[in-house]
C-alpha cells in the first residue's frame, strides 16, 4: 500500500503535434468536470465563512449577496468573550492529544505484532472494535462513570475516545509495517538486536510517514468527536463540537454565531488537513489497496 | 478483510523453544493493547449484554431484576423500533448509494490530467475532515425554507420551495444529501488509489481494439477496481448505519419522529427515558445486525477473490 501514490503528478505520454490540441481539450474538459464536483463542496464551507463574517442586517436579508458587503468580527468577538472559549478549544485540544498519544502507545506495538506474526485473529479484533457502534459504549460507561464518580472528567474522554483512536492507529499502521522488507529484520537478528530493539530502532523510523499519517487521523477523530462530550461531558469538560451545538440551542434563528463557532472548530483541521494532505491520504486509504 | 502479504516477516523458528519465545514475544506486544480493548470496548458491551436481560429504569428506584429474554420479544413488536430500522436502511442505501457512483465518478474525473489537479484534490477531500456537527449546523442555515439559500436557489431557478430537514417527507432525502456531501469524497479517494494501482495494459489493448469510452469504463476499469471499491462500500455501510452526530444536530430525529434511525430511538429510549435494560437489547440488536452485515460481506468478498 506504500506504493500508492495517489497525488503523484504523472507526466502523460508525449505525442504528436496533431494531437496536442485535442489532448489540451481533454484537459479543459476534465478541468470543468471536476469544478462541477468541487463547487458544491466549497460552496458549503464558503457560506459558512461568508456568513460568520456578514452583520445581522446582511444575514437576515431576503436577497443574499456571496461575500459580506460590511464585514464584521463581531460574532467572533462575541463568542470568545462570552463564553471561555480558549478554555473549550484547550479541553479539545487535551483530549485529541492524549486519546491520539495513548492510541500510538498502546496501538503502534500491537500493530507491528500483528504485522510481524501475522496475527490474522487480532486484526479481525481490531476491524470489529472499528465497527461497534459508538452509542453501545456510552450506557455502560454513563452507569460506571456515574457509580466512581468519573463523569465531568477529560481523563473520562480521553479514555472514550480510545475507542476510535485505537483501533484507527492500528489499522492504519499494520500497513506500513507490512510493507517493510524481511532483510532488515534479519540483519537486526544477526547483529543481536532484540525483538523490541528493531521494533524502536529500526522499524518505527522507518515507518515515519505512517506514524504522521495515523497521528493526524486520530486526532482529527477525536477533535470531530461529539456524542461522549455530550452525554459524558460536563462544564468542565466541554469539547468543542458540543459547544457549537449548544449555540444552534440557545441562538435561535441568529446564524452569525453559529457559523462563526462552525469556522472556528473547523479551521485548525483543515489547516492541517492542507498541511498533511500527503500523509492523511496515504493514512485513509490505508488497507484499501494491495500494493 | 485486509489481505497479508504471503512472506513478510518469515522467520521461521528453528525449535520449540525459540517457538514459544517468539510467542511470548508476540503477546508482549500485543497484551497492552488488547487489555486496553477489554476494559473500554469488550467490558462495555458484555455489561450491555447483560443489562439487556433486566428491566432497570435508571430513574427508578426498585431493584432490577432480570426478566430474561422479555427486551428482545418486546422488540420484536415495537413499531417504533421497527420503523426506525426501516428509515435507518433506507438511510443507508440511497446514502450510500449516491456517494458510490458520485465517488467513482469524481475519482475517474480527478484522474485526467487538468491545470492544478493537486489542489483541486486536496480541496474536494475537506469534507471527509470536517466537523460533522459544524458542517450539520452549516446545512441547518442553508436549508431553513424562510431564510436559507438553498430554498433562495430554488426560488430564483422558478422552483417551488422545499419544507428540507422540517418537512416529514423531505427530512430523509434531506439527511441523505448532506451525508452524501460529506462522504462522496472518501469514496473518490479510495477509488483514486485503486485507480493508481491499474495495470495499463488492458486500456492499450482497448484503444487498438477501438473500444469507446464507456466501453473501457465498463468493461475494464469497473471490474478491475471492484475490489478496491468493496472496502469504501463496507465502510461507508458500517459508518452511514451507525450515522448520530449529523441526525442529532439537524433534526433529534424530528418532526415527529420522521428521520429516527436505530441510533436515534435508542439514544431517546436510554437518556431521555432512562430505560437502560430496553436500550441495551437495542443495543446489542443493532451490534448484530453491522456485525453479520459487514461478515456477508468479508465472506462474498473471499469467495469473490477465490473464483
Amino acid at each position: 500500500m506504500r506504493s500508492v501514490e495517489v497525488f503523484a503528478p504523472k507526466r502523460p505520454p508525449s505525442r504528436g503535434r496533431s494531437n496536442r490540441q485535442t489532448e489540451r481539450l481533454n484537459r479543459a474538459l476534465a478541468l470543468g468536470t471536476s469544478l462541477f464536483f468541487v463547487l458544491p463542496i466549497l460552496f458549503v464551507f464558503f457560506w459558512m465563512v461568508s456568513m460568520s463574517f456578514k452583520t445581522q442586517v446582511e444575514i437576515s436579508s431576503a436577497s443574499p449577496t456571496l461575500f459580506p458587503a460590511a464585514p464584521t468580527l463581531s460574532w467572533y468577538q462575541d463568542l470568545l468573550t462570552r463564553m471561555p472559549f480558549g478554555g473549550y478549544f484547550l479541553n479539545s485540544l487535551i483530549v485529541g492529544v492524549g486519546s491520539t498519544g495513548l492510541g500510538l502507545a498502546f496501538g503502534l506495538p500491537a500493530a507491528y505484532a500483528i504485522a510481524r506474526w501475522k496475527l490474522t485473529g487480532a486484526s479481525t479484533a481490531v476491524l470489529i472494535t472499528r465497527i461497534i457502534p459508538a452509542i453501545s459504549y456510552l450506557i455502560p460507561w454513563f452507569i460506571v462513570a456515574k457509580r466512581i464518580g468519573l463523569t465531568d472528567s477529560l481523563f473520562l474522554l480521553i479514555l472514550l475516545h480510545l475507542t476510535v483512536t485505537l483501533p484507527l492507529v492500528i489499522w492504519i499502521m499494520i500497513g506500513f509495517f507490512e510493507a517493510l522488507p524481511d532483510e532488515l529484520e534479519q540483519a537486526a537478528r544477526v547483529d543481536g538486536c532484540s525483538t523490541w530493539q528493531s521494533f524502536v530502532k529500526i522499524a518505527l523510523p522507518l515507518v515515519q510517514p505512517g506514524l504522521v499519517a495515523a497521528s493526524i487521523l486520530a486526532f482529527i477523530s477525536s477533535w470531530n468527536n461529539f456524542l461522549f462530550a455530550a452525554v459524558l461531558g460536563g462544564p468542565n469538560s466541554q469539547t468543542l463540537p458540543v459547544v457549537v451545538y449548544n449555540l444552534l440551542s440557545f441562538e435561535q434563528a441568529n446564524w452569525g454565531p453559529l457559523a462563526a463557532g462552525a469556522t472556528l472548530v473547523c479551521l485548525p483541521i483543515v489547516l492541517a488537513t492542507l498541511f498533511f494532505q500527503r500523509y492523511l491520504v496515504e493514512g485513509l486509504t490505508a488497507g484499501a489497496v494491495k500494493g | 478483510m485486509r489481505m497479508t502479504s504471503s512472506s513478510k516477516f518469515s522467520t521461521a523458528p528453528r525449535n520449540k523453544k525459540s517457538r514459544r519465545l517468539e510467542g511470548l514475544t508476540a503477546l508482549a506486544f500485543l497484551s497492552p493493547a488488547l487489555l486496553l480493548i477489554a476494559l473500554i470496548v469488550t467490558f462495555p458491551l458484555l455489561y450491555t449484554l447483560f443489562q439487556s436481560g433486566t428491566d432497570w429504569v435508571l430513574t427508578n428506584p426498585r431493584p432490577q431484576q432480570f426478566i430474561g429474554l422479555k427486551n428482545y420479544a418486546e422488540l420484536t413488536g415495537d413499531s417504533r423500533a421497527v420503523a426506525a430500522l426501516v428509515r435507518t436502511v433506507l438511510l443507508t442505501v440511497f446514502s450510500v448509494g449516491l456517494q458510490m457512483v458520485l465517488g467513482v465518478g469524481m475519482a475517474v474525473v480527478m484522474n485526467r490530467h487538468f491545470f492544478r489537479r493537486g489542489l483541486v484534490r486536496t480541496l474536494a477531500l475537506l469534507p471527509i475532515v470536517a466537523t460533522p456537527v459544524a458542517i450539520s449546523l452549516v446545512f441547518v442555515i442553508m436549508m431553513n425554507p424562510s431564510s436559507g439559500i438553498l430554498n433562495l436557489g430554488l426560488k430564483s431557478l422558478g422552483l417551488p420551495p422545499l419544507a428540507w430537514i422540517y418537512g416529514e417527507n423531505t427530512v430523509l432525502p434531506s439527511l441523505v444529501l448532506v451525508d452524501t456531501w460529506q462522504w462522496t469524497p472518501f469514496v473518490m479517494l479510495i477509488a483514486l488509489a485503486g485507480l493508481a494501482t491499474l495495470p495499463s495494459e488492458p486500456y492499450e489493448a482497448a484503444r487498438i481494439d477501438g473500444a469507446t469510452p464507456w466501453q473501457t469504463f465498463s468493461k475494464i476499469t469497473l471490474p478491475l477496481l471492484m475490489p478496491t471499491l468493496f472496502v469504501a462500500l463496507l465502510f461507508r455501510t458500517i459508518d452511514t448505519l451507525k450515522l448520530f452526530d449529523t441526525i442529532y444536530a439537524m433534526t433529534q430525529g424530528g418532526p415527529g419522529t420522521a428521520s429516527e434511525t436505530v441510533n436515534l430511538y435508542l439514544y431517546t429510549l436510554g437518556f431521555t427515558y432512562f430505560r437502560m435494560g430496553y436500550a441495551s437489547s437495542l443495543v446489542i440488536a443493532l451490534f448484530a445486525l453491522i456485525l453479520g452485515l459487514a461478515l456477508l460481506l468479508i465472506k462474498r468478498r473471499r469467495q469473490n477473490a477465490l473464483s
